[in-house]
């Protein structure tokens, strides 16, 4: 039997550039196919040249033996492929049935109620929980990539491709999206998924493409090879050394005192509900909770974007201004936002980027000075190793290049206080690596270090202590010595809320 | 007093005619991410061939016709500039505005000279009047193509939320790359949403020139085209509040005028600027609430 897919030669361009260089790539019916590679090695672009959004500029693609050229999304969906990309392609004020069915609503009027039931039974049938008249606006994370599986599978695709589909879920979600898979498998379907996570691609893949740098670098079947063999092929060296926080002794002034924060949101929600925590200088501390308990509003409200009912924030003894950005930034308190893309402006130069949270130090009598500009971006550029030119649009960025903009122009200026939200989310090995030893370095430095993560691995690596976050306060406590990952998980699921 | 206030009904019904098709073609437009300023020049033009048509055919039909092609035809020359090139939504809108407006002048000078009095058909477009010698008459006595546009707002409502076709002009004015992705062809739907708008805002345009004047004259649109896109940011995109905002407008405006008319002790300037007055008022008053398609001025482009 042929592959289902398969794509030889594949070469594309962006100017200078090769994202992809004479890639073959091929999937056989029924296999779950991981594809692997560092930030910026060309996945995304080879997975947007399948779904037809990108033209290739040599190679050719077979679909069960058969040449094809598919030069739309259309094509594509004729063919038999499903694309969930690593940003959701979904329209927030449509129902998810509307979302589902859009492009491929079978009569010229809508029925809405048809509608929603054959979108029901579709998802029944996959057993994916979604509520099909929900605004889609409105669902979690992990919902929305649920619609858009469901619409993938609604358009009857065989190889559905997923771009980094658990970068965004929290790790109850990453196992439900597994069983998804299973038993998409189970009907013969074939699976790409996009990760950087070697134990997922151990959990679930038979098979596994490594690229680097636009290359094809290995192949090979998952249970033949090792994380730490795929490691190094993907990053071309020897080993990956570990950084992780040993030296739990320091003890300086307490840096951020957050005190009693209550919010409630728009729809009149509690989010936060008295959380208190504070942060010594050359300390890192860990908040673990799953997704939704208050995380997001806690960040909002220490980078200055919310203000909440009650409740103070001290940074260095000074009482932080709420919903004040600037003044924020005058405390010198460096964000790592968690959503990436809204930490960038996608149109404005790599170099303008870096440059955004300190205007006025590149300022010389109310004009920009271009030549600082220009040396500030390309001393970070080399110090966090940006893949990319100091005018190239942020926009054209691999996902982890864009994280690491966000990294060098928070990090860069010495901050006193460093609120971390999810810094690694979507990074590579490498990149991870380099994140969290940069965040050692702050904490050497005498930075006091707020580390929000929904990667418990990553927070028994780098947190000094460690606080549970559920429903709107800190449900625990533990020093990095002696912290239990079954009582932390259990804390962060309710289990024993006054523990 | 009964008597005024239905004749004050039937003044709104016929100012809001023309409004309410450039509205209605407006709409669609936006709906579709496409803000198209190019409205007052294409129903002046429209206007204007609609006029030109009827006169060489001696067909009121062939007359409107002209003018939704002709409003068809800018609003294609619309998505050549910013749907294909990708140009500027305000400066083709407005760049079209301008040239189609220059060109009805022109046409006009080429065709009647210097004419001071404005050219008049032989006869135009009659209103219905369904009843007669009723108190009603000053009400209902109204053009077919006043009815049309009233029809037009739940005709467009349904096409924009009951059909697949506007179910793919909505998503293309919310997010085109989630309609790409979702094998939609996202400059056809703005072209097709163009085309079908821009018709609507013609026959708006040929209404006045066919129907209610009768005759043409350069300050023939004189706004409406830009009281149209005041009243469909009033709706919030939605036909039936784009409805409401064109009653309210020429409301006020008929009241205006009959408060002029019976001489009242207001300096006119300032009776003329209220309906406009209001209508920003409203707009500043619910605009607060409001849901612009998210798409909206974003040209389409896929990298690479
Ligand atoms: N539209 C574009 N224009 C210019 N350059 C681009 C464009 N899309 C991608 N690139 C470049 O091509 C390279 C490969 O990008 P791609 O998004 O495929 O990486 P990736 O492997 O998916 O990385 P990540 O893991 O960070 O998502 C990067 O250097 C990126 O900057
Ligand atoms: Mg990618």
């Amino acid at each position: 039997m042929p592959p289902i897919i398969e794509m030889r030669g594949i070469t594309k361009r962006f100017g200078a550039l090769t994202a992809n260089d004479g890639i073959d790539f091929s999937i056989e019916p029924g296999e779950i196919h991981a594809l692997l590679g560092e930030n910026g090695a060309g996945k995304s672009t080879l997975m947007k040249i399948l779904y037809g959004l990108y033209q290739p500029d040599a190679g050719e693609i077979r679909i069960n033996g058969q040449p094809v050229r598919l030069t739309s999304p259309a094509e594509a969906i004729v063919s038999g492929i499903g694309f969930v990309s690593q940003h959701f392609a979904l329209v927030p004020k449509f129902t998810v049935a509307e979302n589902v069915v859009l492009g491929h609503e079978g009569s010229r009027t809508l029925h809405p109620t048809a509608m929603s039931t054959t979108v029901m039974e579709t998802a029944a049938s996959l057993r994916l929980l979604i509520d099909v008249n929900a605004i889609v606006g409105r669902l979690s994370v992990g919902e929305q990539q649920r619609v858009e599986i469901l619409k993938a599978l609604y358009r009857d695709c065989k190889v559905l491709i997923m771009d980094e589909p658990t970068a965004v879920l929290a790790p109850g979600d990453i196992a439900a999206l597994f069983d998804i898979l299973r038993v998409l498998q189970g009907r013969g379907m074939s699976v790409i998924i996009i990760t950087h996570k070697l134990d997922e691609v151990f959990a679930i893949s038979q098979r596994v493409t490594v690229l680097r740098l636009g290359k094809v670098v290995g192949e090979v079947r998952t249970q033949d090879s090792t994380p730490a063999a795929l490691a190094q092929m993907m990053v071309g060296r020897q080993t990956v050394t570990v950084a992780r926080n040993t030296d739990h002794r320091r003890q300086d002034a307490v840096k951020l005192d957050v005190r009693d924060l209550r919010l409630t949101d728009k729809r009149g929600g509690l989010r936060l509900r008295g959380l208190s925590l504070e942060v010594r200088g050359g300390e890192i501390v860990g908040v673990a909770g799953v997704a939704g308990n208050g995380q997001s509003e806690l960040v909002s409200v220490l980078t200055g974007m919310a203000a909440p009912d009650s409740g103070s924030v001290t940074v260095g003894g000074a009482p932080l201004p709420f919903r004040d950005p600037k003044a924020v930034s005058r405390l010198k308190v460096a964000r790592i936002p968690e959503d990436r893309l809204k930490g960038v402006i996608g149109d404005l130069s790599v170099q303008d980027n870096l440059m955004l949270e300190s205007v006025e130090d590149f300022t010389r009598m109310g004009h920009l000075d271009r030549a600082r500009i220009r040396a500030n971006a390309e001393a970070l550029i080399r110090a966090f190793q940006i893949k990319a030119a100091p005018t190239d649009l942020a926009r054209t960025l691999s996902g982890g290049n864009i994280q690491k903009i966000i990294l060098a122009r928070s990090l860069g200026h010495a901050p006193e206080v460093v609120i971390a939200a999810q810094p690694t989310r979507g990074l590579d090995i490498g990149a991870t690596e380099y994140v969290h030893q940069k965040l050692l370095e702050q904490k050497e430095r005498g930075a006091a270090i707020l580390l929000i993560s929904e990667d418990l691995e990553e927070i028994l690596l780098l947190s000094d202590r460690i606080l549970v976050i559920y429903e709107g306060r800190i449900a625990g406590t533990f020093a990095a010595q002696d912290a239990q990952i079954d009582q932390i998980g259990a804390l962060m699921t309710g289990a024993h809320p006054h523990a | 007093m009964m008597d005024s206030i239905l004749v004050l009904m039937g003044a709104m019904l016929r100012i809001a005619t023309p409004i309410l098709f450039g509205a209605m073609g407006e709409t669609l437009i936006e709906r579709a991410g496409v803000l198209n300023l190019g409205i007052e020049g294409t129903m002046l033009l429209a206007a204007f061939n609609g006029f030109v048509a009827a006169q060489l055919t001696g067909s009121l039909w062939i007359g409107l016709l002209a003018g939704a092609l002709t409003g068809g035809l800018l609003c294609l020359l619309m998505g050549g500039l910013s749907v294909t090139l990708g140009l500027n939504q305000h400066v083709s809108g407005l760049g079209i505005t301008l040239l189609a407006s220059g060109i009805a002048l022109f046409a006009f000078r080429i065709l009647y000279g210097g004419a001071t009095t404005p050219p008049a058909l032989a006869d135009s477009f009659q209103p219905l009047n369904p009843f007669p010698d009723t108190i009603l008459t000053p009400v209902f006595e109204q053009h077919w193509l006043t009815y049309a546009a009233l029809v037009s707002v739940p005709l467009v409502t349904w096409l924009l939320n009951r059909t697949t076709f506007g179910l793919r002009l909505r998503a293309v004015g919310e997010n085109p790359e989630a309609a790409d992705t979702a094998g939609i062809n996202v400059y056809r739907m703005r072209y097709q949403a163009l085309i079908l708008g821009g018709a609507l805002m013609g026959i708006g345009g040929a209404f006045l020139s066919l129907a209610q004047l009768g005759a043409f004259a350069h300050g023939i649109i004189n706004g409406r085209g830009w009281v149209a896109i005041a009243v469909v940011i009033f709706g919030n995109w939605q036909p039936s509040r784009v409805l409401a905002g064109a009653l309210l407008f020429s409301g006020v405006q008929a009241l205006q005028l009959r408060l002029q008319a019976a001489g009242v002790a207001l300096p006119y300037e300032l009776l003329l600027a209220l309906p406009y007055v209001l209508v920003i008022a409203a707009i500043a008053l619910v605009g607060r609430n409001i849901s612009v398609p998210a798409a909206l001025l974003k040209p389409y482009r896929r990298e690479g």
